[in-house]
């Protein structure tokens, strides 16, 4: 179980890091919803893998998982992906006004005539 | 227990949904709700400062959930000091925003500055490291709307990358988090600086991790080297006003970077020597040597003032990472004056715009309104240069007197003063091209469509700012006392930890039947 977690935290973090390294709009944005998968599952997971435990208090249950990175987690889902939504709504909008989806700036064409 | 100590956060939080809703189409109603709130603002953050200046601490608990396990909102002397920073920046820049027009230029800019003031405002008073993470979101949200504002293709684009940039910035933040809980096991700033202190130092491999994440988070949130990318673009393409706000933005980092690495990962913890003055100090001085180099190379004058705002963060790093009382005190004199400096040269520029219709730095005829303009410039370059007489030159100096405990003094001090001349010459030289040798030049031929006369109010915002600065100047005795009672206070956070933690509120208690 926590080899499987683990692993796929690390898969996804990579997978991200990667499409985010590419710096056009379109894989940059997957790259970064990779991420956050791969963070809502790490911060799942921050408070111990507990299976088949209850996160609220009852009288005929021992075992609990911790309640409280799972309300991290509702926070951190609904900012990423608003966030998500931003940045693909701008993107969009940078790319049909200058057909262009690179992130990165691109150098500024050298005046020839030389500064005073 | 005091409610006013949450007000700076509901204020905006209510008026800004106020101001979308019943003053949609009206943006005469939207500047006198916008202003009202921010002058209130003013009053409460004063009143806060002045109720905190004995070096008490007030905190407010959501709930009355007591505190590792509610949500507290705290104030002692840094971040009443912060909040009062910000919301006289936000009245000026709101000032000048609605002098110059930019506020009617695109929809909603009342509305998403309340925002922006809600989150920086709670960034600085919150007591929970999970809530810095939402505010800081709440914050970036409405600084994605306001960078965008009145549209345009080149702004987009840099907004695209700024977006992208503080998203991934937001994952570390997350991963961060994650970390320090599964470690410790709460998020209470408070409750973690004491938990901290209780892990073995060989177990301490995830808290160290977490320790590096979050400075990374507050780097990037800072502009510090190599996590500056981001601001040069945004904030030379942001609209003027907006650009002169998010100078406090770069100190809410620095804020963050104080608070966590003095309370929670304090200087002499085993678990994270090394971090301040291995990493961060050589940063922060590569920071200042890039910023003011880029000073000298900018093109284009909204890029030299964003290139002087990474330097001048370099300059409050530098002061930070020394990790002294001293070197804290200098650094936040040296925030509240770098602040001021940035939003005036970012303003300024605008005037430039708005009188010649752009920024270029080449040689064209005089602008309109150049002698006022040129003066305001002329003052603005040596308050961010740092030359006598104004605020910067004695917060340098604070830093370099603060820099003689340091090992690295001759490196901070040939680094400071080279790059202090570095700026001068970036600055002479944008000065004298925009509006010296504009002289030289006759009138141009065709008439250039947009240019017009800045407006009245558009001074008055500038001129407020730096009589701010000229006061900050004349008073520096005072708040450098100030400052340093600050950082005494900062440097024995026990009043902090108990006033949070010791104080009884509501705790839950199991019940029957669920």
């Amino acid at each position: 179980m926590e080899l499987l977690v683990a692993s796929a935290i690390g898969v996804m973090t990579a997978g991200g890091i990667y499409l985010v390294l590419r710096l056009r709009t379109f894989p940059v944005i997957l790259g970064i919803s990779l991420l956050t998968y791969a963070v809502n599952v790490f911060l799942f997971s921050s408070g111990r893998l507990t299976i088949g435990a209850p996160p609220v208090l009852s009288d005929d249950v021992t075992t609990y998982t911790d309640p409280l990175p799972q309300a991290l987690v509702l926070t951190a889902i609904v900012i990423s992906f608003g966030m998500t939504a931003v940045a693909v709504m701008i993107g969009l909008g940078a790319f049909l006004g200058s057909d262009d989806d690179h992130i990165d700036d691109q150098p500024e064409p050298r005046e020839t005539e030389g500064q005073p | 227990m005091t409610h006013w100590i949450v007000a700076p956060i509901i204020l905006p939080a209510l008026l800004a949904p106020l101001i979308v809703l019943a003053a949609r189409y009206h943006i005469g109603i939207q500047r006198v709700f916008s202003v009202a709130g921010v002058v209130a603002l003013i009053g409460l953050a004063a009143g806060l400062a002045w109720q905190v200046s004995d070096g008490s601490v007030i905190y407010y608990r959501l709930g009355d959930w007591a505190a590792p396990f509610g949500i507290v909102v705290v104030g002692d002397r840094l971040s009443t000091l912060m909040i009062l920073l910000t919301s006289v920046l936000a009245l000026f820049v709101l000032l000048y925003a609605i002098g110059s027009g930019w506020d009617d230029r695109g929809r909603h800019f009342h509305a998403l500055f309340q925002f922006q003031l809600m989150g920086i405002l709670g960034a600085f008073l919150t007591g929970d490291l999970f809530n810095l993470f939402v505010f800081f979101e709440v914050l970036l949200i409405a600084s994605y709307g306001l960078m965008i504002h009145a549209g345009g293709d080149a702004r987009l684009r840099a907004g695209i990358q700024y977006v992208l940039f503080n998203l991934i910035g937001s994952t570390l933040f997350l991963f961060a988090l994650g970390a320090i809980y599964a470690e410790t096991g709460t998020l209470n700033m408070a409750d973690l600086a004491e938990r901290v202190q209780l892990i073995a130092p060989e177990e301490t491999v995830g808290i160290r991790v977490a320790a590096v994440l979050l400075l990374l988070v507050f780097a990037i949130k800072a502009a510090l080297v190599p996590l500056h990318f981001w601001l040069p673009s945004s904030y030379a393409e942001a609209p003027a006003p907006v650009a002169a706000f998010f100078a406090i933005m770069t100190k809410v980092g620095a804020y963050a970077i104080i608070r966590v690495y003095t309370m929670i990962f304090p200087p002499d913890l085993e678990v994270t020597s090394g971090l301040h003055d291995v990493w961060l100090l050589p940063a922060a001085l590569v920071s200042l040597a890039i910023g003011m180099v880029g000073v000298l190379a900018a093109r284009k004058l909204d890029r030299l003032v964003a290139f002087s705002v990474i330097g001048s963060m370099g300059m409050v790093i530098i002061a930070i990472s020394l990790f002294s009382p001293a070197g804290i005190a200098a650094a936040l004199y040296y925030i509240v004056h770098s602040t001021f400096a940035g939003a005036v040269l970012f303003l300024v520029s605008d005037l430039v715009r708005t009188g010649r219709g752009n920024v270029d730095l080449t040689t064209q005829a005089p602008m309109i309104g150049a002698v006022l303009t040129a003066g305001m410039f002329f003052a603005g370059a040596i308050a961010m240069a740092g030359l006598p007489p104004l605020s910067g030159f004695l917060g340098k100096l604070l830093v370099l007197e603060a820099a003689f405990e340091s090992d690295l003094m001759v490196w901070i001090w040939v680094i400071v003063l080279s790059s202090s001349l570095i700026s001068i010459l970036g600055f002479a030289r944008a000065g004298s091209i925009v509006f010296w040798k504009a002289h030289g030049v006759g009138p141009s031929e065709e008439p250039v469509a947009d240019i017009e006369s800045p407006a009245t109010l558009s001074y008055v915002a500038v001129g407020g700012l730096f009589t701010l600065l000229t006061l900050h100047t004349v008073f520096a005795g005072q708040v450098h006392g100030y400052t340093t009672s600050i950082a005494t206070q900062l440097f024995a956070p026990d009043a902090y930890i108990s006033t949070v933690l010791d104080t009884p509120g509501k705790l839950s208690k199991p019940q029957d039947g669920h």
